[in-house]
């Protein structure tokens, strides 16, 4: 064989090689996004189950506060309907805010606030609160990664072929921790 | 940057580390040999490599063993949900956030504010927060400290800080074999004449600097992986003015972690020790002053 077919040869083993490579690589940063939306999943659902129980022990001492009772429920059940991203961290907010006025209610109830199950409720869920900004801080951080990943080049060309396709933050209203410059030495 | 960057950095340098140290004990080893040996190489080889089985010896130990001793000396109890909901939370939060399993959490009876982390891996890894810290602290400091913990255990510090132990033995231990081989077996080669002289005047220099050294350098190492820890800390919590205030209170306060020991300080997030000069000189932190500035300026 002559060197022009040696080159041929090992330039299509430095493709096929790259190709692999970069395949592998998306699919590592697409799983792990994977495995960063069931963290925020399984906090989303441990507050969904916290709800009702911290709605009858206000309840015991709030009785006539319907309206937050009904506004906390219904965010509730739409918060378990939401389907998609957008919907779910739409859903999401709406379930904090009421949750907010909740709290904020029980404030005019000192009997209330000394109750021992109120205390743990009010600390489980301001503590599932805040692992749900967490999981969703993972959660996009991981989506940026593979974003950049498959829109880079020469990458985007592999992500393009395979149809790899951008993924969504999950974005919300309220005001977002601000990000920080960090520098190493 | 982000800190799985921050990992990766880590792991090159306790390679670079290894390099350095191997070098310095090469080194030593050529002198010590062309002191003792007079060219029989086979006796400083026998040296160095029973040197260096009692160093591993000693560093697996401790790796194995560190974090039950560290956990034990420090009087450590497990932390319930009773009691410490919060506290719980707050490391479940940032094990999320650092994508690792949560480790196993501990409550130091100690009215100091302070804090460690142990443990070879991610998997095994352990973190203690001091009475006095959960009470001090508030929600947003405690994690700004359990944040900076954390990251110790997501960047393997425990990993490196035992490989570092283990060439800095190896070096005390060598130096240690010469200069009492020097009184003991000292006689024999009494014909070498004025070179001999100079190299044995060497060889004693080398033989009382190099530990020194070698600690030095696990102290600029140990100092690296704090500031490394705040700042991966910072990209956890997304909040490094709470680690700035959490320190702030720890300088105010300023009593000394009585659960703590010249052995143990190392693993503390703030130095447990009280300052002075000579604790300065070989601390195993960096100045408070410094972490707050560097902290305030992300």
């Amino acid at each position: 064989m002559d060197i022009v077919a040696w080159i041929i040869i090992i330039v299509l083993v430095v493709i096929l090689l790259f190709l692999m490579l970069s395949y592998n690589r998306f699919i590592v940063l697409k799983n792990r996004i994977d495995n960063a939306w069931a963290q925020i999943d399984v906090q989303l659902k441990r507050r969904y189950d916290l709800i009702p129980n911290l709605i009858e022990t206000v309840k015991g001492y709030a009785k006539h506060e319907k309206k937050v009772f009904t506004e906390v429920t219904a965010a509730r059940t739409a918060m378990m309907s939401a389907t998609t991203l957008g919907d779910k961290a739409k859903a999401n907010n709406k379930l904090s805010e009421t949750l907010k006025s909740l709290f904020a209610v029980a404030e005019n109830y000192p009997k209330l606030r000394a109750n021992e199950n109120f205390m743990m409720l009010q600390e489980e869920l301001s503590g599932t609160e805040s692992k749900i900004a967490y999981a969703r801080q993972a959660y996009n951080d991981d989506v940026l990664s593979y974003n950049n990943s498959i829109q880079m080049f020469p990458g985007s060309i592999v992500a393009g072929m395979f149809a790899f396709a951008k993924k969504d933050f999950f974005n919300t209203d309220e005001a977002e921790r601000a990000p920080v410059k960090v520098k190493f030495d | 940057m982000n800190a799985f960057d921050e990992a990766a950095i880590n792991k090159w340098k306790s390679y670079l580390l290894i390099f350095l140290f191997a070098a310095i004990i090469i080194f030593l080893g050529y002198i010590f040999g062309l002191i003792y040996g007079q060219g029989n190489s086979d006796i400083i080889i026998f040296f160095m490599v029973i040197a260096f089985i009692i160093a591993v010896i000693m560093a697996l130990v401790s790796y194995y063993l560190g974090d039950k001793a560290a956990l034990s000396i420090s009087g450590a109890y497990e932390a319930n949900r009773k009691d410490h909901a919060h506290y719980i939370n707050c490391v479940e939060g940032l094990a999320i956030a650092a994508q690792m399993p949560v480790p196993k959490i501990y409550v130091i009876p100690d009215q100091a504010i302070n804090a460690f982390a142990t443990g070879r891996n991610p998997k095994l890894a352990s973190i203690a927060v001091t009475e006095g810290a959960l009470k001090k602290l508030n929600r947003t400091e405690l994690e700004g400290v359990v944040a900076h913990e954390m990251s110790h255990i997501k960047n393997y510090d425990m990993r490196l800080m035992t490989m570092v132990v283990i060439l800095v033995g190896l070096i005390a231990l060598l130096s240690d074999f010469f200069l009492r081989g020097l009184i003991f077996g000292g006689g024999r080669n009494r014909e070498g004449g004025e070179g001999n002289v100079i190299f044995l005047l060497i060889g004693i220099v080398l033989a009382i600097l190099a530990p020194i050294i070698a600690q030095l350098i696990q102290l600029v190492v140990s100092r690296k992986r704090e500031y490394a820890a705040d700042a991966t800390g910072a990209v956890l919590s997304r909040n490094p003015e709470a680690l700035a205030n959490a320190l702030k209170k720890i300088k105010k306060d300023d009593l000394e972690t009585k659960h703590a020991n010249k052995a143990t300080a190392h693993m503390y997030f703030s130095n447990p020790l009280k300052a002075g000069f000579w604790n300065n000189m070989f601390s195993t932190h960096p100045p408070i002053d410094e972490r707050i500035k560097r902290l305030e300026a992300m």
